[in-house]
């Protein structure tokens, strides 16, 4: 049943008797040049709470449209309650009681939780009409039933979090759902909402309900879950009933790297600088970061890097890393707190005020922060620099070619054409054109988000070699990734960054996939220093 | 200046504006950017007219005008929806295509490069003042009509999901595609009804005869922040404005052209936010998959 | 993702990148003319004509002779400069539809300019400053949308429509009221800055209203392409343009790119006056720019949005337009107004399909 490298993939505990609610076989889903899924099982048993967990980008999403009807596997079978359904629709899946509760909700805002409610499939009275009346008491009714209360005049815009993830759970149990599918569900709820939301779900599952749960929190997982089913890379790699395994190992299995490039790599201390001034370096103090839903998606991080030192932080995705970064790069205003570069405030700056302070930031989006895919990779090349290159307001196109083919060079950009537009380019060599940029320019603070993600491994030895020469010049380095390897290889210090907040910071000779993943899925909690 | 007098012309030139701008509220309310209310009038106008004159039969008119309207309509959808063109430049595009067809049949069938002969309208009786007129108690109708159909029917209900938020409408299975095409042909058929209304009360069809009405129908639609009564509201105020304009004229008070900018910058006003924010369909304009 | 992580399904790029682009850009007004054609057989043979009949007096009427091609050249010029000024905005992602009351703006300052200037004022004078005068009333009215975007976010596509409005409007009350020679709605003839015509540069385009404004017009396509593609401020403005996010990262104002856009649109387009003010009929009259707006956008999209491209869909469209009258009495010049709305028609629903169909299919043939 799985598909996974053997080195890494568990066999299928015992054989399965009763008819799974789900079955899904090989599938395989391309969009473009990227497959999302290849070759992708699950199985499922009904009455029973399901993890499907992975790393983003592992193809669980993509797996649960296909389940979904939203959209068709380009291979594959899957079956649900015994039958075929490949390539069916969203109404078959719903008709057929499938329920997916959609990560980022599918509720219309400026309807109220009724109308969202039978949104597609009304009540009417006379034929036209629409029955307002029918339509709130069938919601109160469910409501009752099921716990999940909600008042059906309220507008969704109006709701909270927790409120609004309680009408999409409604949403498909009003339409029969037996079989849910929440994604991420737990993502933007405070504690006391996601212990509430463990309870339903622990009362649907006793009431005879299926239920898959979408998740990268891997305290979620050890605590609700039944079995487990972990993706990577597209696939399948292991399938396990939770109570026989670890959290350390449904850790390893979804962080880990089969090819562990850097494994028991680490950076050599560095000498540094003799004339360091104390305020040199990225300072910050006490950031405070609103999220979207008024959640505190980052809470009081205070931090220094130094010159000379790649302060790494680890951390499941969606613990606050990437609004971190982009407050830091000026993408996005803080709540409260300040950020300084060599000493001066940047807190209120603009991004260009920022570049001229001495920043550079590598982001995690290439796609759409990043490049602009439409210009040459020569133009590409001076983005964020452009008055570098221009004299008098005009570009100097010899100048900037010619940085093209030096950058090309020495980052071994393929196709070696610098008139090439960006959007043509692997993914691994768009990234190459970013690092180059934002290596290449004068910088003293680096803001590395992700910079491996997606490269082949050729050129993430080659990256990772910048990285650490920039060190070695004295350069201060804020590295975020989701690849533990990366982090433990290349940090002098390592954080750890759990809901909001710096769970741990310690030395790297100190931490360990082991002792790293405990602060990680917060069973651990330490210093915050 | 008599009130009552005021009045009736005030209705009278709402008329027009009240049907076109509840289509284009049920057309943008969807999602689809309705620039096309001037085109689909027009369409409108024309058709009534050819219908009117070789039928003899005004009502014949308002069923050819009513398909005038919706034709270009369905050029729009297709445009808009399954070609996936940049609704604002299809808006350009029809509404040029439809001065260009109703010059090009109006030479053909009617010999004239300005317009139409004479035909036949509803009403006529002087004392009436135009009441007698039935599409007129159409065009007061239409309104409240909207507002039920977008805020107590089903189709209602997917209109507005549509055009805030497709995706999900999608996800509970409801085809956004459909739900557009059926705004479109609406807003193309109350269109084209204002654009027979404004034929018939004229008695004839004449080059560009509407003049820039769709436009001020898209502007009660932005004052009346997609609302059919508000909408309707608003159509009442730029008429007024009109009706005083017409009354005033030779009278030096205020120029007429002054009166002619109110509509226009009330809009504007509206969309800056000053007198509370005009905030579309979230999803207006946009395509996407 | 790692390294081992969702496969990349192997890529052979297309070795001259610029094949690419230019079809993406050349295939779609192709199409339109195809679509165009079609359009027109059916029309004339509507009427019991015979298509190659009429296209060929089309031909002759228009290119054939230098009247008509003199009179191309007119048109042309003033749907040359709307182009640009919609296009413009358009590279920036700006939409402008009032290009129509920025022309007429433009030209009214045009007018007032040339005859606050005394008699006599030598040409190398008077031009200059009668085009600042016009790009500045262009300027002034474009200002207003821009501000309005960037202020309040306020869209400004209908921003434009209803200045439109307003802004004509403003003119008629000017001319109607104050400035108009009697019995006319037009201003006294200018005093200054009268440009020369082509006739006389050479009299076989006597009769025709072909003036050196077509030279500015071209020389401010050049300009304009020089912006976009050789300066910084077109850099950051197509940036914008494209992908704003990205730009925003890369640290260009957006809010700064989106005004000068705009305002400078209008000001191209207010220039534009000076082809009818200065160059035809050496007055202001009410309600020259008609169409020239609408017609602007067909230009900038058949054009692709390329300077030069504008120029050449200047150039047709002006063409339809003058050939219209010239195949008068066979088909009625209507068919030109028909044929017109079809092609934008055309060129925009072919833009986004021949990128769907050309990705798709380079996608299938790398995979």
């Amino acid at each position: 049943m799985s598909s996974g490298p053997p080195s890494t993939s568990q066999a299928v505990r015992g054989p399965t008797s009763a008819v799974p609610a789900i079955r899904m076989v090989d599938i395989e889903k391309s969009f473009g040049a990227i497959m999302a899924n290849r070759g992708a099982s699950l199985e499922v048993m009904p009455g029973e709470i399901h993890a499907l967990v992975g790393e983003n980008g592992a193809g669980k999403s993509t797996l649960m449209r296909i389940l979904g009807g939203l959209m068709k596997p380009d291979t594959g079978r899957v079956e649900v309650n015994g039958r075929d359904v490949t390539g069916w629709s969203t109404n078959d899946a719903i008709a057929s009681g499938i329920g997916i509760v959609h990560q980022h909700f599918m509720l219309v805002p400026t309807l109220s939780v009724a109308e969202n409610l039978v949104l597609g499939c009304e009540p009417k009275t006379q034929g036209v009409v629409l029955d307002y009346k029918r339509a709130a008491d069938d919601v109160r009714k469910l409501s009752n039933e099921t716990g999940l209360v909600i008042e059906p005049e309220r507008l969704v815009s109006d709701l909270s979090v927790g409120e609004a993830q309680r009408v999409e759970i409604l949403k498909v149990l009003f339409r029969g759902a037996r079989i849910l599918v929440l994604d991420e569900p737990t993502a933007v709820l405070s504690p006391p909402e996601v212990r509430e939301l463990w309870a339903v779900l622990r009362r649907l599952r006793d009431k005879g309900d299926t239920i898959v749960l979408i998740t990268h929190r891997l305290d979620e997982v050890v605590q609700l879950s039944d079995t487990i089913t972990v993706m990577r890379a597209g696939q399948t790699v292991a399938r396990i009933k939770t109570s026989e395994t670890t959290p350390a190992e449904i850790a390893r299995l979804m962080v880990g790297r089969e090819v562990s490039l850097s494994a028991g790599k680490r950076v050599q201390p560095v000498a540094r600088p003799s004339d360091l001034r104390p305020d040199q370096g990225l300072d910050v103090r006490n950031l405070g970061i609103t999220g979207s839903h008024g959640v505190r998606v980052v809470d009081g991080v205070t931090f220094k890097v130094s010159p000379g030192e790649i302060l790494g932080i680890a951390g499941v995705e969606g613990n606050g890393q990437t609004e971190l970064i982009e407050a830091l790069a000026g993408l996005r205003t803080v709540a409260g707190g300040e950020m300084l570069i060599d000493g001066v405030e940047i807190t209120r700056r603009s991004v260009a005020q920022r570049h001229d302070a001495g920043l550079s930031h590598i982001p995690e989006d290439r796609h759409r922060r990043g490049l602009i895919l439409e210009y040459t990779i020569a133009n590409n090349l001076i983005l964020g620099v452009q008055k570098y290159f221009s004299k008098n307001g005009i570009i100097d196109r010899a100048r900037v070619m010619e940085n093209a083919l030096e950058e090309i060079a020495s980052f071994d950009i393929r196709p070696p054409n610098p008139l090439l537009v960006a959007r043509v380019l692997s993914g691994g060599n768009q990234q190459k054109v970013v690092v180059a940029r934002e290596m290449g320019r004068s910088f003293s603070v680096l803001l590395a988000s992700q910079p491996t993600r997606g490269v082949d491994v050729g050129a993430i030895e080659f990256i990772h070699q910048q990285l650490l020469d920039a060190r070695a010049q004295g350069k201060a380095i804020l590295l975020v990734s989701a690849e533990l390897n990366e982090v433990l290889a290349l940090s002098d210090r390592i954080a750890v960054m759990y809901r909001g907040k710096f769970a741990v910071v310690m030395p790297a000779a100190e931490a360990s996939e082991e002792v790293l993943g405990e602060y990680m899925i917060g069973t651990k909690k330490g210093n915050a220093a | 200046m008599n009130p009552i007098s005021f009045l009736t012309q005030m209705i009278r030139i709402a008329i027009p504006y009240l049907f076109a701008a509840s289509g284009g509220v049920v057309a943008e309310r969807a999602g689809i950017v309705s620039l096309t209310l001037e085109g689909f009038m027009l369409s409108g106008a024309f058709a009534a007219v050819l219908g009117t004159n070789y039928s003899g039969s005004p009502w014949v008119g308002v069923l050819t005008g009513i398909l005038g309207g919706l034709i270009f309509a369905l050029i729009h959808a297709v445009a808009t929806i399954r070609y996936r063109a940049d609704q604002v430049v299809v808006g350009v595009a029809i509404n040029l295509l439809a001065i260009g067809v109703t010059r090009f049949f109006l030479k053909l069938f009617f010999a004239s490069s300005s317009n139409s002969p004479r035909v036949a309208g509803f009403g006529g009786n002087i004392n009436a003042a135009g009441f007698d007129n039935p599409l007129l108690w159409l065009g007061l109708l239409v309104a409240p009509v909207m507002a039920f159909v977008i805020y107590r029917t089903p189709f209602g209900l997917r209109v507005r999901a549509a055009g805030e938020h497709p995706d999900a409408a999608e996800s509970v299975g409801v085809s956004v595609k459909r739900v557009r095409y059926a705004a479109v042909a609406l807003s193309g058929i109350l269109a084209g009804l204002g654009g027979v209304y404004l034929a018939l009360d004229q008695h004839q069809f004449t080059d560009q005869m509407t003049a820039g009405r769709g436009f001020i129908a898209i502007s009660a639609v932005i004052f009346g922040r997609w609302d059919p009564i508000r909408a309707a509201l608003a159509c009442l105020l730029f008429a007024a404005a009109e009706t005083l304009q017409i009354q005033l004229q030779g009278s030096n008070a205020i120029a007429s052209q002054f009166i002619e900018m109110i509509p226009y910058a009330l809009t504007i006003v509206a969309l800056a936010g000053v007198v509370g924010r005009a905030v579309p369909p979230a999803a207006l304009g946009k395509v996407e998959d | 993702m790692t390294a081992s992580s969702a496969a990349v399904a192997p890529k052979t790029i297309s070795s001259a990148p610029w094949r690419e682009r230019a079809e993406e850009a050349l295939i779609p007004p192709l199409v339109a003319l195809l679509v165009a054609l079609i359009c027109g057989d059916l029309l004339i043979l509507s009427y019991g004509q015979s298509p190659a009949t009429v296209y060929r007096l089309l031909l002759e009427g228009t290119w054939g002779n230098a009247y008509g091609f003199g009179q191309v050249l007119y048109k042309a010029t003033t749907l040359a400069f709307t182009g640009l000024a919609v296009s413009f905005g358009l590279r920036a992602g700006l939409f402008n539809i009032g290009a129509e009351s920025q022309l007429a703006a433009g030209g009214f300052a045009a007018a007032l300019t040339g005859l606050a200037l005394p008699m006599g004022t030598p040409l190398i004078l008077a031009l200059p400053v009668c085009m600042i005068a016009a790009g500045l009333a262009g300027g002034a009215v474009g200002s207003v949308p821009a501000y309005l975007k960037t202020r309040f976010g306020a869209h400004e596509v209908i921003v434009t429509i209803m200045l439109n409005f307003i802004v004509l409007a403003l003119l008629n009350w000017f001319i109607a009221g104050h400035l108009h020679v009697p019995e006319t709605l037009h201003t006294p003839e200018i005093h200054a800055g009268v440009l020369p015509r082509l006739a006389d540069i050479d009299s076989r385009f006597h009769g025709s209203a072909a003036n050196l404004a077509l030279i500015v017009a071209a020389l401010v396509a050049v300009a304009v392409w020089f912006y976009l593609f050789r300066s910084r401020g077109g850099y950051d403005l197509r940036a914008v343009g494209l992908q704003p996010q990205a730009a925003e990262y890369g640290g260009i104002s957006v809010g700064r790119v989106w005004m000068r856009a705009l305002t400078f649109s209008g000001v191209i387009a207010g220039m534009g006056g000076i082809n009818y003010v200065l160059g035809y009929k050496h007055y202001y009259e009410d309600g020259f720019a008609s169409g020239a707006g609408f017609l602007g956008i067909a230009v900038a999209l058949v054009g692709r949005n390329h300077p030069f491209g504008v120029l050449i869909a200047a150039f047709f469209f002006a063409t339809l337009s003058q050939g219209g009258l010239a195949i008068h009495a066979f088909v009625p010049k209507q068919m030109m107004d028909v044929l017109q709305g079809v092609v934008i028609l055309a060129v925009a629903m072919a833009v986004p399909e021949v990128r769907r169909v050309l990705r798709g299919a380079r996608r299938r043939v790398d995979a």
